[in-house]
């Protein structure tokens, strides 16, 4: 296939990927597709050309060091958090059998609802001196003041881990539940066969196994890590994001401001090429592999009680708990927060995640599947560059989508102006089909991710036999691939869709005049200090998102019960 | 399929309940604002009652000035409103205002709290106090922002960020007074005399001293009233004393909140005459009443809480001048390592 440069719709290029761009209709729409979704991370690079002072010098000799150490140390620590309760919990929900198991197998991903700076603001009042932890303690000890014990300050570095790790966690358990569920009973049977016990095997076998999925979860919950402002301004934990937000708001200098987001950019770089590494060492696909039922241990007396433990605690944490707290405030409060447009608020957000989850979802797919029939550098590169924008601070991304769309607003009006004597205003900018457009940009990895790892799972082989039987690219996609990965498409859209629910930084600069989303409301009263205000919409967020993680944990069960036959 | 298709109905179905806008109305007024609506929309509702211009707004923490400047002269925008000083000059500088020539407006507003070319005018002022534990420091054992950096008090002072806007002015006020080596030498011994890494906001300081991780702090004066009408906050409140500093010097260090008229403002003289309304008698005490604000026009009644506050006596000098200095306030913050 090599030098035909006619397009071609047939070009079919797996396991040898080649640097040639070959045009062909596929290849068009996907580098179109991704260069949109595109837009605003390359506006990020754009305004770091044109800073209004060299910041450098000045962030070097002070701030950056401590900058740069937090950010690692966050990313660190939210890595050993996230892996620690995110693999333990799917493995022992999947491969073993304990009390309250089918409970946890939905429960462990209630804490994807919560967002985390509302985690923040529920633990500081809860662990700070003044909180009914600390004074419950000086009462049982006779404790006179904060001089006469330690208790550990939630406001620091380690808070914030904690923080993170507790809502980020579900992202891990997801992917590698998803992956163990999928792994070949043959495999596991034969290291068992080969002498493994239960811990050697998960080992030597089903972990490096689950790798890349496991590898992909962790890049999402870091990625949404550098993301974060309200929990680290909220706890004084200076991240290379603060700095970002500074340089902008106090210097007045979005271009130094960009320049700091490049450096951000280049961390993610690394950790996506990383985690693509991973995963191209492993390709493997699934052929026989869901036939038999999933060996169970079966967990009884103090090892049952044991895992039933390990799995609560990280659904207690970050969400009972929290949960609770906002229900209660939620009462106390609820003449001062209750009106009637929250109802109006919470169908703004409804629609719009549902919105921006589908519009995600399809192009993810378009990419995904562009991805697999054309290959190459090129196209590869392309899409792996447009899902950058999940590691993008939320109000720079929404700058990069306020300018392509007000630029190309701008330049239509004068063009009609100028040719037929109208003028068109502004017709994206300021619009719901901005925010929708950041939507999709912010939150494309997470789609792309999943879709990619259940299309990588689905052999050439199929590909091969449908095209042979003379499907086209497009009726072998949604005869053969869409059935095969719907599971993982739910699961993109429903992920999608509890993100969009909690996104707030971008919602508020791109929305038009008096709307509200349910985060928008929340954060006004947030922002203004009552956070007990605060609850009763932040409790819809949380509702709100109960549902798709209840749906989501009957797909990813259906998964293997389908073809259990 | 089917579930796609059902889906699909169901959302374009939320879509349209949501998303379809109530027609405009004829007379409106378009604002972005940084300060949060359900503080300023009953003076918005009191205009509207008064002339039928409806006030559209969009509430937002941070960009609307580049969302300002981007959208051009098609911007639907009339006025910027903000939360504190800082933000305002950057928007005339970002060259998004235009001057609001109105008389009865610029007679309103006593001088230094307007810019000189009427591109921006405060509409509420807010006084950066100090308080101090009512158990454990004396009446007028401390009096000024200078006392705040006297080794006496090390280990004893709270504060927020000091790269937060309003500490941030306030450093650029002493740099306005004292000049940039004088403010430096200062705010190294107020770094030196805290309590804690600065963090939380203002509340969260007088919180601090009611639980003796500190003995003096430095907010804004209106979250003391909001903290004495809070159910679960008023013992926070009890537990300090309110220190108004400088009051033999040149006066405690003032911060406001205002509007600027945009460049592009298609509803010019309806976003005037809101202006005009903000900074008239009745929005000004309603405004004041709100938030615990004074208001800025002369001879506006105070409310029974501020009155509770006392009389104290402000430092006039011009926002502007203090303006200038954020760039360098803010920088200074991090070369002395305030956060840290």
């Amino acid at each position: 296939m090599g030098l035909s440069a006619s397009p071609s719709p047939d070009a079919f290029d797996f396991d040898t990927p080649s640097s040639r761009l070959r045009i062909n209709p596929w290849t068009t729409a996907t580098l179109l597709v991704a260069l949109v979704v595109a837009l605003p991370i390359l506006v990020i690079p754009w305004l770091a050309l044109f800073p209004t002072e060299n910041i450098w010098p000045h962030l070097v000799s002070t701030v950056l060091p401590g900058y740069v150490l937090t950010t690692l140390g966050l990313m660190l620590g939210v890595t050993f958090g996230v892996l620690t309760m995110g693999v333990t919990s799917a493995w022992l929900v999947t491969m073993c059998r304990f009390p309250g198991r089918r409970f946890f197998e939905w429960a462990m991903l209630l804490p994807l609802a919560v967002p985390a700076y509302v985690v923040a603001y529920v633990y500081t009042d809860l662990l700070e001196y003044a909180g009914p932890v600390q004074i419950g303690l000086r009462h049982l000890f006779g404790w006179q003041s904060a001089a006469d014990y330690w208790f550990p300050e939630i406001r620091s570095l380690g808070g914030a881990i904690a923080m993170m790790s507790m809502v980020l966690y579900p992202y891990v358990y997801l992917l590698s539940r998803a992956a163990f569920l999928e792994q070949s009973v043959g495999l596991l049977d034969a290291s068992r066969t080969l002498g493994c016990g239960p811990w050697a095997t998960f080992f030597r076998v089903s972990l490096p196994m689950a790798r890349p999925s496991i590898a992909t979860g962790t890049a999402l919950a870091l990625m949404e890590t550098l993301n974060d402002v309200g929990t680290v301004d909220f706890f004084a934990v200076h991240t290379l994001t603060l700095g970002i937000y500074d340089v902008w708001l106090n210097m007045g200098n979005i271009g130094g401001a960009a320049q700091i987001a490049m450096v951000m950019l280049v961390f993610v770089m690394i950790l996506l090429t990383i985690e693509r590494q991973s995963r191209r060492r492993h390709k493997h696909y699934q052929i026989s592999g869901r036939l038999k039922e999933l060996p169970a241990h079966r967990l009884v007396g103090a090892r049952g009680g044991l895992a039933f433990v390990a799995c609560l605690l990280p659904v207690a944490a970050g969400f009972i708990i929290p949960a609770s707290m906002l229900l209660t405030n939620s009462f106390r409060y609820f003449d001062e927060s209750w009106t009637p447009e929250l109802l109006q608020y919470a169908l703004n957000s409804l629609s719009l995640s549902l919105g921006a989850a589908m519009v995600a979802v399809c192009i993810a797919l378009l990419l995904a599947y562009g991805r697999r029939l054309v290959g190459g550098k090129v196209v590869g590169g392309a899409v792996s560059f447009a899902s950058f924008g999940y590691a993008v601070p939320g109000a720079v991304l929404a700058i990069g989508v306020i300018i392509p769309l007000a630029g190309f607003d701008n330049a239509l009006d004068a063009f009609m102006g100028e040719h037929f004597g109208i003028s068109t205003g502004l017709l994206f900018s300021g619009t719901v089909f901005a925010i929708l457009f950041a939507y999709v940009v912010r939150f494309l990895a997470i789609a792309l991710g999943s879709v990619d790892s259940s299309l990588a799972k689905v052999t050439p082989a199929m590909d091969m036999a449908a095209r042979t039987l003379g499907h086209g690219p497009m009726a072998t996609f949604f005869k053969v691939h869409l059935p095969l990965i719907r599971g993982g498409v739910l699961i993109a859209v429903l992920v999608v869709f509890v993100d969009c629910m909690k996104e707030l930084p971008a919602t508020l600069i791109l929305r038009p005049f008096n709307f509200d989303t349910l985060a928008t409301y929340v954060y006004q009263f947030a922002s203004d200090e009552l956070i007990e205000q605060a609850s009763l919409g932040a409790l819809g967020i949380v509702v709100a998102g109960l549902i798709p993680v209840v749906v989501l944990s009957r797909v990813i069960a259906a998964t293997r019960q389908t073809q259990t036959v | 399929m089917k579930v796609l298709s059902r889906t699909l109905a169901v959302i374009a179905a939320l879509m349209t309940a949501s998303l379809a806008f109530p027609a405009h109305a004829d007379e409106e007024v378009n604002v972005y604002s940084y300060r949060q609506p359900f503080l300023i929309k009953p003076m918005f509702e009191a205009f509207t009652r008064d002339t039928g211009i409806e006030v559209n707004v969009v509430y937002a923490n941070k960009g609307l000035v580049e969302r300002l400047h981007q959208e051009g002269a098609n911007s639907p925008a009339d006025l910027i409103f903000t939360v504190d000083i800082g933000r305002l000059t950057e928007a005339v500088d970002a060259g998004v205002t235009q001057p609001a020539n109105s008389p009865a407006l610029q007679a309103n507003i006593p001088p230094q709290y307007q810019d000189p070319d009427h591109h921006w005018f405060g509409l509420t002022a807010r006084a950066r106090i100090i308080v101090a534990s009512k158990d454990r420091v004396e009446p007028g054992e401390i009096t000024t922002y200078e006392d705040l950096a006297d080794p006496r008090w090390k280990g004893r002072i709270c504060t927020r960020s000091g790269k937060h806007a309003y500490m941030v002015a306030l450093t650029a006020g002493m740099i306005a007074h004292h000049g940039e080596a004088k403010a430096e030498e200062w705010l190294r011994g107020l770094k030196a005399n805290l309590a804690r890494k600065p963090q939380g906001n203002d509340r969260s300081q007088v919180k601090a001293i009611m639980e003796g991780v500190c003995d003096v702090a430095v907010i804004n004066h209106y979250y003391m009233g909001k903290m004495m009408t809070n159910k679960d906050q008023a013992a926070w409140a009890a537990s300090v004393n309110m220190v108004f500093p400088n009051q033999q010097s040149y006066g405690t260090h003032m911060n406001v909140s205002g509007m600027a008229l945009t460049k592009s403002a298609p509803n010019r003289e309806n976003a005037l005459k809101l202006m005009v309304f903000l900074s008239d008698d009745l929005a000004q005490a309603m405004y004041a009443e709100q938030n615990f604000e004074y208001p800025i026009k002369q001879g506006v009644p105070w409310s029974g809480m501020l009155q509770s506050f006392g009389s104290y006596k402000a430092d006039d000098l011009s926002l502007a001048k203090i303006a200038m200095q954020r760039k360098t306030a803010s920088k200074m913050a991090d070369k002395v390592g305030y956060d840290n």
